[in-house]
């Protein structure tokens, strides 16, 4: 059984109508074969045509979709030899990323991205995602192994934000996270960058520095959430902002993977399978695997001064005003 | 009408302060002189608690008389996602622009500090928050770049809700651009200091700020990632009576001193003279 979202309404009607049928059929009788095929056409057709007109609204439920491949998928999917490192060697170890050293298409690399975990015991472990800076600082510290063996870093970013607690500010949330974004300016090897879900403000930009920062077709990157933009925004007073209003900031905000590819914020969007990355997590790896590849063969010949120079010039180019 | 019923018209005439006259502390809520704490710095005489001040006040408490030689003032933002809530970005902009007599919410120049040259760039909270979209970005890096073309100090005072909003993705990545840009600056031999004021949070806590080579708080200032009341909701519990004072974070490392605003200007020379003494203009 499938997770579906509400706007999925229609077509999980006619799937599961099929799904009867083909049990009642058992592969037999001809005629309900025929009818199974029909259906199974009408609902692909009423799929493509539901996705491809989602709202930005929609694309948030997805990027957050609990059956979503995450982190964890795509390491076992597209990497060997992984072997996770653990820890910041300053205070602990985070479990809402996961990082370390793997293979991708022969290619020793650095991979490093946030994880939400699966199972309601593994989201609760992992903190649903939301880094503490001991997750900020052990990302970093594997990226430098990145710079130090020659290895491109691959980053993935999943996450809700940075976890709003007391230990997290006591312990220097808003440094951590300045100080990735400084130092990824710094390390002398390729970075890319996958928006695979869920991009949250400077919980995700932390690991979001890259040559090429790229975002899976459904995903979303944000500087506020919708409903924390909502609550700010669209709130009169003495009422509840709703869904609503979570439409009307998703549309304002400009978060989905094409307005960011219009804004010149991202490079280029992976496409996802019909009906989004979780009905078909080989094919989302796949797609995703050639991408990653074209661009790290781009970026491997590029010498690393030309490359440093090239990722700065992109952050420092990004912005729109009006200088008179 | 009944005798004994309240008129609630008046009653809250007759409380009602003379407007300006009387102030109230944001800390220790006592009813002040205006004119008191203006003579005090805009700092509250009972529990010395910092008032927020204008970047034109900053700038004129902490450079030389008539030093100041302001650059990209007339740097706006064109509103470029179009952006509309229950009011247009737009009006908010000309609302904000009206009411603080800048374009945007950061003042940049060249300014000299006893006698050192520097370059400052001084957040206004009074501009929609201090927030930081893409005119923050560009001015603060532009600012940068000439202390790094001039091998000057560079001096930021932050003073900010964090990220606009309004510009969506544009504003975040402005983090990333204005690290990157200090990455730069600090590849020099010149001191990057950061003035943290009341309050300092989100994008500008999470960028420039926290990346002073040295960070000074004024006292009582609130500083942190995340707002209280997000912490609150989320962890579902009190905070902490002193959470995210600038007291809090010199506590737990994460700056090097809390200074009264009366000394800023007399801590940041003695910091020049000894890491930028040779730049001193006689």
């Amino acid at each position: 059984m499938h997770y579906y979202l509400d706007f999925e309404r229609p077509v999980a009607e006619l799937e599961n109508k099929i799904e009867e049928l083909k049990r009642l059929a058992d592969g037999r009788d001809m005629n309900i074969n025929s009818e199974i095929k029909k259906l199974e056409k009408k609902a692909r057709h009423l799929r493509a045509d539901i996705f491809s007109r989602l709202t930005p609204w929609q694309k948030t439920l997805i990027a957050r979709h609990p059956e979503r491949p995450h982190t964890i998928d795509y390491i076992k999917l597209l990497m060997e030899d992984f072997i996770e490192l653990h820890g910041d060697r300053k205070f602990s170890d985070d479990p809402a990323i996961i990082g370390g050293l793997a293979r991708f298409q022969d290619i020793p690399v650095v991979i490093v991205g946030h994880e939400k975990g699966r199972s309601t015991k593994e989201r609760i472990q992992r903190n649903f995602g939301q880094p503490h800076p001991e997750g900020y600082r052990k990302a970093i510290r594997i990226m430098r192994l990145g710079e130090r063996f020659r290895m491109p870093v691959i980053t993935l970013i999943d996450t809700p934000g940075a976890y709003p607690g007391i230990g997290a500010e006591e312990r220097g949330q808003a440094e951590a996270i300045a100080n990735n974004l400084f130092e990824m300016f710094n390390l002398r090897t390729p970075i890319i960058t996958v928006v695979i879900g869920e991009g949250g403000s400077g919980g995700a930009l932390a690991l979001g520095v890259a040559d090429r920062v790229l975002m899976l077709e459904h995903s979303i990157y944000s500087v506020i959430s919708p409903e924390g933009c909502a609550a700010i925004l669209w709130k009169k007073d003495n009422t509840n902002v709703g869904q609503q209003e979570y439409e009307k900031a998703s549309d304002a905000l400009r978060i989905t993977a094409q307005d960011l590819y219009e804004l010149g914020i991202i490079d280029e969007i992976i496409p996802e399978p019909l009906g989004g990355a979780h009905r078909d997590y080989k094919g989302m790896a796949e797609s995703m695997g050639k991408v990653l590849k074209k661009h790290l063969d781009q970026l491997r010949e590029t010498p690393l001064d030309i490359l440093l120079e090239e990722r700065y010039k992109k952050f420092r180019t990004m912005g729109v005003f009006k200088k008179e | 009408m009944a005798w004994f019923r309240r008129d609630k018209g008046s009653a809250s005439k007759k409380v009602k302060v003379p407007e300006g006259l009387w102030i109230k502390c944001n800390s220790c809520r006592e009813i002040i002189y205006r004119k008191e704490v203006e003579k005090n710095l805009k700092v509250c005489p009972k529990c010395n608690y910092h008032f927020r001040i204008s970047a034109s006040e900053r700038i004129s408490l902490l450079v030389d008389s008539g030093s100041f030689v302001e650059i990209e003032k007339e740097m706006e933002s064109i509103d470029p996602l179009n952006f509309k809530d229950l009011m247009p970005y737009k009006e908010r902009l000309k609302d904000a622009q009206q009411k603080t007599n800048m374009k945007e919410a950061i003042s940049c120049g060249k300014a000299l500090i006893g006698g050192y040259p520097v370059m400052l760039a001084v957040l206004d909270f009074g501009f929609m928050g201090g927030s930081m979209g893409s005119v923050v970005g560009e001015k603060f890096t532009i600012t940068t770049e000439r202390a790094m073309d001039e091998e000057l100090p560079l001096i930021a005072v932050a003073s900010s809700g964090g990220a606009r909003m309004q510009e969506g993705m544009l504003s975040l990545v402005q983090m990333a651009k204005t690290s990157a840009v200090i990455a730069r600056y600090k590849e020099r031999h010149m001191p990057y200091i950061t003035i943290l004021a009341d309050p300092t949070f989100g994008g500008v806590s999470a960028s420039f700020a926290m990346l002073g080579d040295i960070i000074i708080a004024e006292p009582k200032s609130l500083i942190g990632f995340a707002g209280a009341r997000v912490i609150e909701q989320t962890i579902k519990q009190q905070l902490p009576e002193n959470f995210q004072t600038a007291e809090f974070l010199l506590d737990h490392g994460m700056i090097d001193m809390i200074v009264d605003r009366k000394e800023l200007k007399q801590t940041l020379i003695r910091i020049l003279s000894l890491t930028a003494g040779s730049s001193k203009t006689e």
